[in-house]
């Protein structure tokens, strides 16, 4: 584990007040969620997650044949695609076409695909103005910060912070009022979106045999970034396609439930192409970016690859006990929670953040609730032996590696196994059968110290079960 | 050149070669329950209002435009040029601008009336969604840039719900460029949680059902 | 004459809990099963594998299949330690079919204690006494892998003099996680004060587990927090008269 991720773990640990905002926000999503998939108001709720996990499963398993179909569907509406293999791809394509356009204002709604590539920065770095408009996401771009969650990006603020960041950032009078600052927001971002020449979205589908995107969202700016600005961009990872525009009623579903405990989004955009004739508005030019960023590298691997089957809904950070803990700036990249602690180490390599598939207590509690049944405790066991064997190959963590040797030697040896017991039992405090609390230094150390940092130990037994077992 | 470079990529980790055919998606799963329409009424009004959107009932076409004409008095209003909306005299309504075909000019009024009046397509019943389907006779803007949504909807358009709209539309990119559905006002819940109506879509969302 | 049953008490009971074991034992007894101990038992592995060392899991797992392939029955006093040879042995043996095999006819043969009284024993009702107010916490593995809810509970429903009341939430995870527990010992503290206030709130003198390293979990972050709330596997109060 990283010096860097257990100072994160620590700090965010030790705040008392981010605690409490964290746990309640994901406590109310996490019951909402309970409510809306209940076996009394979706009966078929586990038939939906079956069928679910059976469409991603087929679509990724024959990815290449439902993109070149998704591309050309988009094509025949007068729709453009574009694969991008990673970030430069993504901001070349973008700065090359505001530039031929003319264009100098971008308004962007929320999309975990853009976070990955940092477009807004590269955008910036060469002079173009990319103003996010999910008021979440609009408040992070506000305070230089990544999204803290999937779903609800800012959750770790408070309406302090949010008056704060508005008062420095936007020279208004400071407000405190949710209302208040979220008028604020509006007023300033309805200016932009009239101005603006592109749009750029995200997308939660790719729809092969309609050459459509689907964008669920509750605000309206996805609907605003989509159909104001001249040029529409959607920019998805290469895994979100589906076969059928008939899946959708699965998606829909399982998705809004997951998310957020809504039945549906407010807003659900299917959008297929720019603005035909005679329709009144909507854009004039129509792009899909296919970006794989590292998307390609989870293929091979028939179990891991149901990583790709996500659909952020981000229900697995809500039911998770150490999300809930750590918050998602202490994961080390931008995806938090159960599925960033299985796709970054795909994405970015093991060794990027190699304590992170150990950052879990295998409670199955994000398995349990993922909408595509993703086998999450699975795929992190996976991953913590793909650490090791990184490790080996590099040479480190020798010493552990060593007591998991002596370890599987002691355990297959039961008469050593009983004399290293007894042995040990004979030199631990006894606490007078109470529960000790501490151990003299020379023993207060590895895994023994470390427990006693926050628990007290059990007493070691005057006598085995096998040795009263033999005795009755 | 990505492209080929990532499609190679996708099917060298796949397994698969270029053109392989592939079997039979799992097959789609469409459930369309029995609701009888008054049933469906009720259903759809009782989510729309769940939501903070507000419902009418109205026997005629007739009793439709009273509605919207008490709706929008003393306000601005917008209206799409739905011919449902014509036909029942809501579009000639004083106070109403309508039959915009120029993109610039309607981003200009809808940007400033108090409402934009819609027909919708279909609606769904069972969890409150307006359909909206863009065409020469429904924008996108009219129903997304005023503060206020008003929609009439004729009740036989009512349908059960998504599997239903799936069923009749297997494909709605095979006639429009945008298909919205829309659930109740805009809202937001991104500062501690609070719910906060009317962000950046219209914070009311009227549906007026005709019949 | 009663059938046959073995036990794996696991190696923290063995070592750290001997009682647990003893109750259990006493239980099937009770229930008129002959019980056995088969000696070379040691571990399931689970330490190894959870932490990443496949290899020598599989080793571990390779003589805990041999140390109970003549047993009919075996009942574990851990719901995590039954998921590990139910649910996890056959992933480690994915490219050794034959071991596969075996490793397929233990799964039928491993049983949870309380779905075996349940399920196999069929019998909810033991005879046991215990006046107490307590709660349950269900295990992750015994709840998320093996689907154990009703068990114990329909259990400690016939245990006379017992009241029940459940915390909210019970299927919260305590923070144990194996190595997880001093791995990241800050977090997983913090996990287990969660836990301790849910079973604070609900009153009860006594938290029952099926799973002993939930409640050594627990019970050290209860002696640690001064409260007097003891920790009992679910063996040793069906073993209660
Ligand atoms: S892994 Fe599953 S639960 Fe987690 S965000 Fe993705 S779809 Fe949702």
């Amino acid at each position: 584990m990283s010096v860097e991720f257990d100072r994160k773990i620590h700090d965010t640990l030790a705040d008392a007040n981010l605690q409490l905002a964290v746990y309640t926000a994901t406590g109310r999503l996490k019951d909402k969620r309970i409510q809306v998939t209940a076996a009394g108001v979706l009966p078929d709720y586990q038939e939906l997650r079956t069928q679910a996990n059976a469409i991603k499963k087929h679509v990724i398993d024959n990815l290449d044949h439902y993109l070149e179909e998704f591309e050309r569907n988009v094509e025949s509406h007068g729709g453009k695609v574009v694969y991008c293999k990673d970030a430069t791809d993504v901001s070349d394509f973008v700065l090359d076409l505001a530039k031929r356009r003319g264009s100098r204002l971008i308004v962007k709604s929320k999309s975990m695909t853009t976070e990955e590539v940092d477009l807004n920065e590269r955008l910036a770095h060469h002079g173009l103005e990319s103003v996010e408009t999910d008021l979440g996401e609009y408040i992070l771009q506000l305070a230089h910060e990544r999204p803290y969650h999937i779903v609800a990006p800012a959750l770790h603020k408070t309406r302090y912070d949010v008056a704060d960041l508005f008062t420095k950032e936007l020279g208004v009078a400071r407000e405190t009022v949710p209302e208040k600052l979220t008028l604020i927001a509006r007023g300033v971002l309805r200016e932009k979106f009239l101005k603006a020449d592109i749009g750029i979205s995200g997308a939660n589908f790719l729809i092969a045999d309609s050459g459509a995107v689907a964008i669920i969202e509750n605000e309206g700016n996805v609907r605003l970034t989509t159909s104001a600005p001249k040029i529409h961009i959607a920019v998805a990872g290469i895994e979100k396609v589906i076969p059928r525009a008939q899946d959708l009623a699965v998606f829909l579903k399982l998705l809004a439930r997951s998310a957020t405990g809504q039945l549906v989004s407010v807003y659900t955009s299917f959008l297929a192409g720019p603005r035909r004739a005679g329709e009144v508005d909507g854009p004039e030019e129509f792009y899909v970016v296919l970006l794989d960023n590292g998307r390609t590298k989870l293929l091979p691997d028939r179990s891991k690859r149901e990583s790709l089957y996500c659909i952020r809904c981000g229900a697995c950070l809500n039911a998770c006990p150490v999300y809930r803990k750590i918050g998602g700036h202490s994961f080390p990249w931008v995806y938090s929670g159960p599925i960033g602690a299985i796709i970054t180490p795909q994405f970015m390599g093991v060794s990027h953040e190699p304590g992170l598939p150990f950052a879990s207590s295998l409670c199955g509690a994000c398995g349990e609730v993922c909408p595509v049944k993703i086998d999450i405790p699975k795929i992190l066991l996976e991953l913590r032996g793909d650490v090791r064997k990184s490790e080996a190959r590099e040479g480190l963590n020798r010493i552990e590696k060593l007591a998991f040797r002596i370890f599987a030697w002691v355990m297959t040896h039961p008469r050593i196994y009983e004399m290293a017991g007894r042995m040990a039992a004979s030199i631990a405090p006894t606490g007078d059968g109470k529960w000790i609390r501490s151990v003299p230094a020379p023993m207060s150390v590895g895994p023994l110290k470390a427990w006693l940092s926050e628990r007290d130990m059990p007493p070691l037994p005057p006598k085995s079960f096998r040795e009263m077992w033999r005795n009755r | 050149m990505s492209r080929d470079n990532i499609l190679h990529k996708v099917r060298t980790a796949l397994g698969r070669s270029a053109g392989q055919a592939v079997a039979d998606p799992p097959p789609v799963r469409l459930r369309v329950p029995e609701i009888a329409m008054e049933d469906r009424i009720a259903l759809m009004r009782s989510r729309v209002e769940a939501l903070a959107g507000k419902t009418a009932r109205v026997p005629t076409m007739e009793a439709a435009r009273e509605f919207v004409a008490g709706a929008i008095a003393g306000k601005t209003a917008v209206a799409s040029n739905a011919p449902y909306l014509v036909e029942c005299g809501i579009s000639s309504l004083p106070g109403v601008r309508t039959g915009i075909r120029e993109v610039g000019e309607l981003t200009a009024v809808c940007a400033q009336v108090d409402i934009g009046i819609t027909s919708a397509d279909y609606a769904l019943c069972d969890t409150g969604t307006l359909v909206m389907i863009a065409s020469p006779a429904e924008g996108r803007l009219v129903s997304l840039l005023p503060p206020a949504h008003i929609a009439v909807v004729p009740r036989e358009r009512i349908l059960t719900g998504l599997d239903e709209l799936f069923t009749i539309l297997p494909d709605p990119a095979a006639q429009t460029s945008s298909m919205v559905l829309i659930t109740g006002p805009s809202q937001t819940a991104d500062i501690e949680q609070i719910l906060i109506r009317g962000v950046h879509g219209p914070g009311q969302v009227t549906v007026v059902i005709v019949g | 004459m009663g059938k046959r049953v073995s036990l794996f008490v696991t190696c923290m009971v063995d070592q750290l809990f001997p009682k647990v074991g003893m109750a259990m034992a006493d239980v099937l007894e009770r229930l008129g099963y002959r019980v056995d101990f088969p000696e070379e038992q040691t571990c399931c592995g689970q330490p190894a594998y959870n932490s990443g060392y496949h290899a020598e899991a599989r080793i571990v797992a390779r003589h805990f299949l041999k140390t109970f392939e003549a047993s009919e029955a075996i009942v574990v006093p851990s719901g995590s330690c039954t998921a590990m040879v139910t649910h996890h042995f056959k992933d480690l043996f994915t490219k050794e079919p034959e071991t596969l095999a075996l490793v397929h006819a233990m799964e039928k043969k491993v049983h949870e204690f309380a779905t075996f009284l349940t399920d196999v024993a069929g019998v909810e009702d033991v005879g046991a006494r215990m006046d107490d107010v307590v709660t349950f916490h269900d295990g992750c593995h015994a709840l998320r892998e093996l689907g154990i809810q009703s068990a114990p509970r329909r259990l400690l429903a016939r245990v006379k003099g017992l009241e029940l009341r459940e915390m909210v939430p019970s299927e919260e995870c305590c923070g144990f996680g194996g190595t997880f527990a001093v791995k990241f010992a800050e977090l997983s503290g913090a996990m287990a004060r969660t836990k301790i206030d849910a079973i604070v709130g609900t009153g009860a003198n006594t938290v029952v587990s099926l799973d002993p390293s939930c409640l050594m979990q627990i019970q050290g972050a209860l002696s640690r927090a001064g409260l007097h709330v003891r920790t009992m596997h679910l063996a040793e109060v069906l073993a209660s008269r």
